[in-house]
């Protein structure tokens, strides 16, 4: 276990390392930063000037050496438009991400499990085949035609909801969280649809067709054989072995879905990590990009390590990474 | 609207909790909207500092009109209105004597004096973004504690049109060391540096709260001087809404009172909508592509250049790809502007086009490149490719680059494409600052023709500029101004598109016609909210 656990965190530099130096390397692609912060009759010479004082006229080596040096301590540099340290920036925006992202997943997680296993259960049914042919919809619409369909219908049209924003939050420690204050969980609300919408019909799928396949297997023939009740084989026997993949694949799409904020958060307005990711983009922002990807990619690498110990508690047939030789 | 929340809540079957919660918002939201008297107004982006000195931007300039006051500042009809300066005199040919007015208040609570105006003008000659506009200024002298001197270094017409971007700071309040012991007066382009969170001026609002990138919160200034403004506006909350679809929509379902800028592809919506209504004005920034006369010898001959005009249907590209929402032209200044000659009309016409690009020997045309942005002008991408279209009936194939402005700029500044966009707004209101920028020989020593990436080059033209600079009388410099639009036309310098239009929207009762300007910063000290 510690051995594991020891070997994910070297694979952990790794990727963080590869990702700064890829990320580094594109910086120059994205635009000039100077031309961000600059207004527009500011001579080039004088933007130079400036460009020099940043240490931008650095060789590309000088420059990510620099930053290694920084990023050991902990520094990843200064965003240029918030002023402050970029992961400063980051843990300040993490929050409203992470309810986003919590509030998408119970949406999935309460639909989904339900909703498959029917569908598992009951293939012909018109709901079923309601419910396969909605989530061919669903998984086709882009999430942002969704939110602003959202956005239309429930704010417009209907006057229920709010249009944009997280509402009133307060500060636990740190944590400014929308979740404890009446006006938060209202705005939280359309967000976590929007995003839930490309992952719901997904998942809905995947619990339909790994049911379907356990169903099929000879315990269960057995099972029924023996006349257990048939709420006992499926909800106990099928449902415990279809959520296996199932797990694996949830793990793997939190980080995906982290990164999908980036829209909803953007139709929203959000202030979450995913819209300041989009708008450092646009502004040239070069360490507070460096500072997200980095940030994400270790997102990544936590998300499946913790799948993996999962996984080997519900599955013990599945021996971790250390144990094999 | 309450009850409409009662019966949703109940009708879904959510927790008390949430019932709770829903009346709780709807009863929080009634009192606050009662009260009428706080807006709420959601721009595209936030400012990037509190500095008015940091970056020469509209942001900045829309903030600097809330926190800070002018000297002098611009009407609607584009004439000069007293602000901090009372009155002013011309002493000589060199000097304009400013008298500033007395008893008005900083945020701090001192009052504002020729040592603070002084002392903002010396900060401003120290911004990268600000100091250009001053070059023609040798210095500022202090009278008495209520009047200043400000001397050109030659006869200078635009003295007032400069005094537009004085905006006195208190130099008390910026004196001394911040907490990390930086002078609280450093101005720096990207520092977490005192001016930048912190601000006193003698605007009408002070900032009572600002988290970056969400919300800026404003409240009236109780000891604001200009007690005749007929402004009841007392709290002003800001948000920036960056996805226009979500801004439009924050405004129809009432979040927001106050919106810009509008999409054009919601104009007709808003306008028809009970409850809203929409302000709009014929903009000032002229949309136009350059010519690389040293990339393509083609573009040298003024032959060609005119066909490639004369076949750019820019009426239709106002028409339908900006639906209305722009003014075709046919030179760089708009309407209302010194230089500005009605006679110079658009002049598509695809039949003289073929006959010009014929007689210059280019009946079967030629291949070009083309750049433009897709995120920086309205529909700049869609622009881009209709010109290329036109430009194909006589027979000049176009390789069309475009993309978002962060990766334009360096592009720009390359020269990297035969033809490519450029959308000029001149900061000091004139017709000659196009030309200075745009349509001068390009010159690195004078920063003249900084964006001509056409480097078209005509002495004449330049001796024109240059001459209306030390010219103070108003009638021979309008003519002077109004040659060099002439020439450019006549010469086909550049190819003209149109000048984008301005839109603000906002719900019912909120005067915002009236403090709306085509420079883009509303004077909200002074907006009435019924």
């Amino acid at each position: 276990m510690l051995r594991f656990l020891l070997r994910r965190l070297a694979q952990a530099a790794v990727v963080m390392f590869v990702i700064s130096l890829l990320s580094f390397s594109i910086q120059d692609n994205l635009g000039d930063p100077l031309r961000e912060l600059v207004g527009q009759r500011v001579s080039e010479a004088e933007r130079d000037v400036l460009r020099e004082q940043m240490g931008l006229n650095d060789p590309f080596l000088v420059q990510y050496w620099r930053f290694l040096g920084r990023a050991v301590e902990g520094d990843l540099g200064d965003s240029y438009f918030f002023k402050r340290p970029a992961l400063e920036v980051i843990l300040d925006k993490f929050p409203a991400t992470v309810e986003l992202v919590l509030g998408a997943s119970v949406i999935i997680l309460f639909f989904s499990v339900p909703a498959g296993v029917y569908c598992a259960i009951r293939p012909r049914a018109l709901f079923s085949r309601l419910m396969m042919g909605a989530s061919i919809v669903g998984i086709s619409v882009p999430v942002f035609l969704t939110a602003i369909m959202l956005i239309y219908i429930f704010s417009i049209q209907l006057g229920w909801m709010p249009s944009f924003g997280r509402g009133e939050t307060v500060d636990v420690g740190g944590w400014g969280t929308g979740l404890l204050t009446a006006d938060g969980l209202w705005h939280l609300i359309l967000p976590s649809i929007s995003l839930a919408s490309i992952m719901l019909p997904l998942f809905i799928r995947l619990i339909r067709a790994e049911m379907l396949e356990v169903l099929h297997t000879e315990y269960i023939r057995f099972a029924t054989a023996k006349g257990l009740s048939r709420y006992r084989i499926w909800f106990l026997h099928a449902l415990k072995n279809t959520l296996l993949p199932v797990i694996t694949v949830g793990g793997v799409q939190i980080g995906t879905m982290i990164a999908y904020t980036i829209l909803t958060e953007t139709v929203f307005q959000w202030p979450g990590m995913g819209f300041m990711f989009l708008e450092a983009v646009n502004r040239v922002d070069t360490p507070l990009i460096i500072a997200y990807l980095i940030v994400v990619g270790l997102i990544f690498v936590i998300t499946n390590t913790l799948v993996d110990l999962v996984y080997g508690l519900v599955n013990p047939t599945v021996q971790l990474a250390g144990r094999q030789e | 609207m309450i009850r409409k929340l009662k019966r949703l809540a109940g009708a879904s079957a959510l927790a008390p909790a949430m019932l709770a919660a829903c009346l709780a918002t709807g009863l929080a939201v009634g009192p606050v909207t009662a009260q009428a008297n706080t807006l709420r107004m959601a721009y595209d982006a936030d400012p990037v500092s509190l500095d008015p000195h940091e970056q020469l931007s509209g942001g900045t300039l829309q903030l600097s009109h809330m926190v800070f006051d002018p000297l002098v500042r611009w009407t609607q009809e584009l004439g000069f209105e007293p602000r901090l300066a009372e009155s002013w005199e011309r002493l000589d040919e060199n000097t304009v004597r400013f008298k500033l007015r007395q008893g008005v208040k900083f945020h701090s609570g001192g009052e504002m004096t020729a040592d603070d105006v002084i002392w903002t003008y010396q900060r401003l000659l120290e911004s990268p973004d600000f100091k250009g506009l001053f070059t023609p200024f040798k210095a500022m002298n202090k009278v008495d504690e209520h009047t200043v001197d400000w001397v050109t270094d030659g006869p200078y017409p635009l003295v007032l049109h400069q005094a537009t971007y004085i905006f006195p700071m208190d130099s008390g309040f910026y004196s001394g060391d911040d907490a990390n012991g930086n002078p609280k007066a450093t101005l720096k382009k990207h520092g977490d540096t005192f001016a930048s969170k912190n601000a006193s001026g003698t605007g009408p609002f002070t900032i009572t709260a600002r988290e970056q990138g969400v919300r800026v919160e404003f409240a009236r200034f109780a000891d604001y001087w200009d007690t005749a403004s007929p402004g009841n506006v007392s709290e002003i909350v800001f948000t920036p809404i960056k996805e226009n679809a979500t801004r439009v929509a924050a405004l129809l379902s009432g979040d927001v009172d106050f919106i810009a800028p509008v999409p054009p592809t919601d104009l007709a919506r808003i306008e028809q909508n009970e409850g809203t209504e929409l302000v709009t004005m014929s903009g000032t920034r002229i949309i136009t592509f350059q010519m690389n006369q040293n990339r393509r010898e083609e573009f040298k001959n003024p032959k060609v250049r005119q066909a490639i005009v004369y076949a750019i249907n820019n009426v239709g590209i106002a028409k339908k790809i900006m639906k209305g929402f722009a003014t075709p032209g046919a030179q760089q200044g708009p309407t209302g502007y010194a230089g500005y000659k009605a006679s110079l009309q658009p002049r598509y016409d695809l039949a003289k086009a073929k006959q010009l690009m014929a007689d210059a020997g280019y009946e079967d045309g030629f291949s070009i490149t083309m750049m433009a942005p897709n995120n920086r002008y309205v529909n700049d991408a869609k622009i881009a490719e209709a010109v290329a279209g036109m430009l194909a009936k006589i027979g000049i194939k176009v390789d069309l680059k475009t993309m978002p402005k962060a990766q334009y700029w360096p592009k720009f500044d390359e020269r990297a494409a035969d033809m490519m966009m450029i959308g000029w707004h001149s900061d000091t209101e004139d017709s000659a600052n196009f030309s200075e920028f745009l349509t001068m020989c390009p010159d690195a020593d004078s920063g003249a023709g900084q964006y001509n990436s056409g480097n078209y080059c005509n002495p004449k033209v330049d001796e024109l500029i240059v001459s209306s600079r030390t010219e103070t009388d108003e009638g021979k410099r309008a003519a002077i101004l109004q040659e060099v639009e002439q020439i450019l036309h006549d010469e086909a310098a550049f190819v003209p598109l149109h000048w984008q239009n301005l839109a603000w929207a906002a719900r019912s009762g909120v005067g915002i016609a009236d403090v709306v300007n085509v420079m883009n910063f509303p004077y909200l000290g002074d907006l009435v909210v019924e």
